[in-house]
């Protein structure tokens, strides 16, 4: 609870504080997300994929333009 | 074990905690009376559904109506909902394509650099390329001339136009394979099973010119010849090219031609139902918590005593 009143005593109870958390949070969050996202999507389709497969076929030019 | 026996009691007490309060809310707003007549409707209700459901399991109906014969359901490696397109399997099922399907079927939706990064590197997409003549002009004296293709022209047509695609298949027109698999009933299944399905007539069906008897297809005669035999080609990372192999990586092919944004779109489908997943408990909670208050009072009528 004391975790909590502090929580809110620092960011949630002004608006500009609020607003800022408000922001910075949904950056963190969409990048978390969307990060930890792709990694499953990688792992549940591990070896299908063309960033799995595409060590075979390019050998060392690819890394330079990408 | 214990534990999670115990834990499974725990969450089952607190559901029936809910259930109870729930009813109790319910029974404020309610007679006696309404309940017997609910309970009534429940049953009716439910003996109606087992009915339903009892007919529909013993009904013998097989659906021979029509004459053809509907493609199975394959196990392709991208049906789930968060599978992608093997894309190992596209890169064969273009070899396949270019190979043997290019000779009479067009694929004029597509052009070479659509296939970069999907299922070949730059450098060898454009080396493809430049193998094929590609038409361009008019140059400055107002006649067309050829070139080595390139990364942005469209695959080349095997035929200028559909009058000389008939003239030259005994009247029938090779359908352009940009988006077959969504153009046909049964998608890639129905695909596959033209492409592995011939077969000589059964008895009573008669052989015809120029057409071959295959069960998936509608009306059972078709115009395309069969096109893959064992070892009608080569792959080049040595897989054997058998008739199933070649046929699953050209109907694998042809589905990422037809919906190339297919893996994005289940990747962003799984984050979208995730996020909207975790939305419908904040919801849930949020309308509990604003219908608290209208859900647990209580309305009395108290006649005057003096009226």
């Amino acid at each position: 609870m004391n975790l909590g009143r502090t929580i809110y005593n620092a960011l949630f109870r002004r608006t500009s504080t609020f607003v800022v958390t408000i922001v910075v949070g949904g950056f963190i969050f969409e990048r978390v997300f969307d990060e930890g996202m792709d990694n499953v999507w990688e792992n549940m389709n591990r070896g299908k994929l063309w960033n799995h497969i595409k060590h075979r076929y390019a050998e060392d030019a690819d890394e330079a333009d990408e | 074990m214990a534990y999670r026996f115990n834990r499974l009691r725990d969450i089952s007490n607190r559901l029936q905690d809910v259930v109870k309060m729930q009813s109790r809310l319910a029974a404020t707003a309610t007679e006696d009376g309404m309940k017997s007549n609910r309970s009534l409707w429940f049953a009716l209700g439910t003996l109606a559904a087992g009915g339903l459901a009892t007919g529909y399991l013993l009904q013998p109906n097989v659906k021979a109506a029509d004459l053809e014969l509907h493609p199975p359901h394959f196990p392709w490696v991208h049906k789930g909902p968060f599978s992608s397109l093997d894309h190992a399997a596209i890169r064969r099922g273009y070899e396949v394509y270019r190979q043997v399907c290019a000779a009479c079927h067009s694929m004029d939706q597509l052009a070479y650099r659509h296939l970069v990064n999907v299922a070949y590197t730059e450098d060898e997409m454009k080396a493809i390329a430049a193998d094929a003549q590609i038409e361009d002009g008019p140059d400055d004296d107002g006649n067309m001339f050829s070139r080595p293709g390139k990364l942005s022209d469209h695959f080349p047509k095997p035929y200028p136009n559909e009058q000389a695609a008939r003239a030259a298949n005994a009247g029938a027109y090779p359908p352009d394979l940009s988006l077959i698999t969504s153009a046909r009933h049964g998608g890639e299944d129905y695909v596959f099973s033209i492409l592995t399905g011939y077969e000589d007539p059964p008895g009573g069906c008669t052989e015809k010119e120029d057409l071959y008897f295959n069960p998936y297809f509608p009306g059972q005669y078709i115009a395309m010849a069969p096109a893959l035999y064992n070892d009608v080609m080569e792959y080049s990372d040595g897989t054997p090219a058998t008739i199933s192999q070649m046929a699953k990586d050209v109907c694998t092919f042809l589905k990422w031609a037809a919906e190339p944004e297919h893996d994005d779109r289940k990747r962003m489908g799984m984050k979208a139902l995730t996020l909207l997943g975790m939305l419908t408990f904040a919801s849930y909670y949020y309308k509990r918590h604003k219908w608290s208050v209208l859900k647990s009072r209580k309305i009395v009528y108290r006649p005057s005593p003096h009226s």
